[in-house]
């Protein structure tokens, strides 16, 4: 499937931006199931910032937008083809060691409700451990947009049984890694059916399964990705993976409005959407 | 005359002495310190150790003492009686210090790409992937010269003739260099005689060859001469006079994270001459404060975005983010493994023996033994969540042992050690007072061992605690020349 994908982010400023820096983690990586046709990031800055693959992976750019900036526009742009791996991204070759993603993170700390979930689905079986648990992630926890926010931790979110995919994200992989399977965050965007509410922006979790490499598990959808997934970045948690990360020396207000458009490229369908809010900004 | 009864009626002491045999003969090595010690009258020593104070006093060394009210800064204390290494131990010591600078470097770059150590099953993967002081930002990273680790202080102490052991690493961000350098000066200055009758080793380098380290380290796509900072985290923290002394004494900038700016893809520092590109910065700030978009979001020591820099080969910190791991209390009983497993050669330098409370043989006998041995919690410092088993009650020693059973792996234990004694100058005359060394390291294009170092004294009579928070002082070390 070719999906081609619009992704925007626009800071706006009640007065100049002053001394801001901006990690992008924008540039989908190549791994199986996925090919980049094209693929831009525009940003101010972007010419002369530098860029270097992170340990997960993912492709960095750090940008700092000129001081006297009162609108940042960041754009990601562009085609990928995808095919039906059943959810396997496999040896996605990052330099990181599966084992590191045993590490539990602030908002991917299990706590003894988050354990016994896990402990219900333990089998000998890893990857059917694995589907167990999207399964009961999927169950307790609701799809409820706005119930959480994005600090919100994995705990929080498991004892309010209702969050978006990031939090269902966050307690899998607090889960996975109780049960020692290394699991991470992931990334990226979805091709909706018609009619589907969810936002086209994603999050989903990957586990480390020998023989298969990273699969991908998407509790939100109780769903393994499909070819309607792309993958962006990966990382330990939200934090870790986020597209955009910045730190802005200054006080002030700041309004952040995202859209994203995914559409399948000469199949006529498409959906696009708008979000607006608060900034992972911080003075 | 000096009294140094106190020393030869000890003649029984359980303890190393570094200047006397036990028959009470010196030490080749401090044969004539004890004949210019017995050439000193007691009022002429009180009168250098006031000329001393007073050095001190206007050099400004001074460490500030955490929770200490009445006065923020106080100035060290500090010993007249230099401390003297031969030169055959120095020789024994420069190559088991380098020997294992070298095979902590190996191991850090190791565990930062393939991590072969442990494939080869030698360190537990969760001991290095799941450490809080492993970095797995790291990964990946081929730091210039594949050195993590450039400055170091490693902690020796001595227990007997050719007993020396490392009881820590320091790979982070060690202190104490201004102390040596400082003592040196004073010394060259209170005692020029003393100077003339050995053949001492120098030390006042050390800032040239800080300097030619950190310029060596230079990003790769440097391409003129580098320029280089110190980061400091402020005036508050308790080695800011070391980081003002080195800067001065380097001829470098001293900065703090809001004296730098990232703009295009580079860090700068803002001077009075304007902005000016920096590449190389030797910071003495945690790896959790270096950089609040990376690691810690609240940190406002740091400089956002300065990792990404980093690792895009835009300039070079100094040390490497995530040297942690390879001092990690836990990781320092596998280094002898390191040390075979990188070099195929045997440790010169021996560890404190130490035990694991993960592993259940280990642990058995921490439970059996604890009225005997000091219990570490594995991430702990500064003396907290310690436990030392032979001055502790019973029911304190029966808290440990539930803590240990219930979280095994955050503990390690040690014997309490038998530090050696050397002679210091003390109200009731010279007498023997127990010591440690930190000797200091420079990782560069080569491996540079500054002889000597920093011995730091428990003045208190039977004090096996050297921290100057617990009023240790210091001594002018000397490493004699053949």
């Amino acid at each position: 499937m070719r999906i081609a994908i619009t992704h925007i982010s626009e800071y706006r400023y009640d007065g100049p931006a002053g001394s801001a820096v901006q990690a992008l983690r924008l540039t989908p990586a190549p791994v199986k199931g996925q090919t980049l046709v094209s693929w831009k990031v525009e940003a101010p800055g972007i010419d002369s910032a530098c860029s270097y693959t992170d340990g997960f992976g993912n492709l960095v750019h750090l940008v700092s937008p000129p001081a006297d900036s009162t609108v940042v526009r960041i754009a990601a742009t562009g085609v990928v083809e995808t095919t039906d791996t059943g959810g396997v991204s496999g040896w996605t070759g990052e330099a990181v060691a599966a084992g590191a993603f045993l590490r539990s993170t602030p908002m991917t700390t299990a706590d003894t409700a988050i354990e016994a979930m896990a402990e219900a689905v333990r089998s000998d079986d890893r990857l059917a451990t694995l589907h167990a648990l999207m399964d009961a992630v999927s169950e307790h926890v609701a799809y409820e947009p706005g119930s959480t926010h994005a600090q919100t931790t994995a705990a929080a979110a498991f004892d309010a049984k209702m969050g978006v995919c990031q939090d269902h994200a966050h307690i899998f992989i607090a889960a996975s890694r109780f049960l020692r399977i290394p699991a991470r965050y992931v990334t990226g965007y979805l091709l909706l059916e018609d009619g589907a509410e969810a936002p086209a922006h994603h999050a989903w979790a990957e586990a480390y399964v020998d023989d298969l490499g990273w699969v991908g598990f998407d509790a939100a959808n109780c769903l393994c990705p499909t070819d309607r997934y792309v993958r962006l970045g990966a990382g330990l948690d939200a934090a870790s993976a986020a597209p955009i990360r910045g730190v802005r020396r200054m006080t002030g207000e700041e309004s952040l409005t995202v859209d994203v458009d995914v559409q399948a490229v000469g199949q006529g369908q498409s959906q696009s959407q708008s979000q607006s809010g608060g900034s992972q900004s911080q003075q | 005359m000096l009294k140094t009864q106190a020393y030869t009626s000890d003649g029984q002491s359980p303890f190393f002495d570094e200047m006397l045999r036990p028959d009470g003969t010196p030490r080749p090595a401090y044969a004539e310190i004890l004949k210019w010690l017995s050439g000193q009258s007691r009022a002429s020593f009180k009168a250098k150790q006031e000329e001393a104070d007073a050095i001190f006093r206007r050099l400004g060394i001074t460490f500030a003492v955490y929770g200490a009210e009445e006065a923020n800064e106080r100035v060290i204390p500090f010993d007249m009686i230099p401390r003297i290494i031969s030169a055959a131990e120095w020789r024994f010591l420069e190559r088991g210090i380098e020997q294992r600078v070298r095979s902590l470097n190996a191991f850090l770059y190791d565990i930062y790409h393939r991590q072969e150590i442990v494939r080869a099953g030698k360190i537990p993967s969760s001991m290095v992937n799941e450490n809080p002081a492993f970095l797995p930002e790291m990964m990946g990273f081929d730091p210039p010269g594949n050195v993590y680790a450039h400055i170091i202080g490693v902690d020796l102490v001595r227990t007997g003739e050719n007993g020396f052991f490392v009881l820590e690493d320091n790979l982070r961000t060690p202190s104490g260099v201004s102390y040596m350098l400082e003592n040196r000066e004073a010394m060259m200055h209170l005692f020029p005689e003393l100077f003339a009758a050995h053949r001492v080793a120098p030390v006042e380098r050390y800032p040239e060859l800080l300097r030619q380290t950190l310029e060596s380290m230079a990003p790769r796509e440097c391409d003129s001469d580098p320029t280089i900072a110190v980061l400091t985290p402020g005036v508050f923290n308790s080695a800011y006079f070391e980081h003002a002394f080195l800067a001065d004494q380097m001829g470098v900038e001293l900065v703090q994270g809001s004296d730098l700016i990232i703009e295009d893809g580079a860090l700068y520092m803002r001077t009075i001459r304007g902005k000016e590109r920096l590449h190389v910065l030797y910071r003495r700030l945690d790896d959790a404060f270096l950089d609040p978009l990376n690691f810690r979001p609240d940190s406002l020591l740091g400089v956002p975005g300065l990792f990404d820099l980093y690792r895009a080969g835009k300039v070079t910190i100094v040390n490497a983010p995530g040297t942690g791991i390879a001092d990690d209390k836990a990781v320092y009983a596998y280094v002898p493994e390191i040390v075979s497993f990188y070099t195929g050669e045997k440790p010169i330098l021996d560890n404190v023996q130490t035990f694991r409370c993960s592993i259940d043989d280990e642990r058995g006998h921490v439970l059996d033994k604890l009225d005997e041995l000091v219990v570490k919690e594995v991430h702990g410092s500064g003396g907290y969540g310690m436990l030392i088993g032979p001055h502790a009650s019973k029911k304190e020693r029966a808290d440990f042992a539930e803590k240990i059973r219930a979280n095994p792996a955050n503990y390690i234990a040690q014997p309490t050690l038998s530090l050696s004694t050397c002679p210091a100058f003390c109200p009731e005359g010279v007498a023997p007072r127990h010591v440690d060394l930190r000797p200091f390291v420079l990782v560069g294009d080569r491996v540079r061992v500054t002889p000597g170092g920093l011995t730091r004294v428990a003045m208190k009579k039977g004090s096996l605690v050297v921290n100057s928070s617990q009023g240790g002082g210091t001594k002018d070390t000397w490493v004699l020349e053949d």
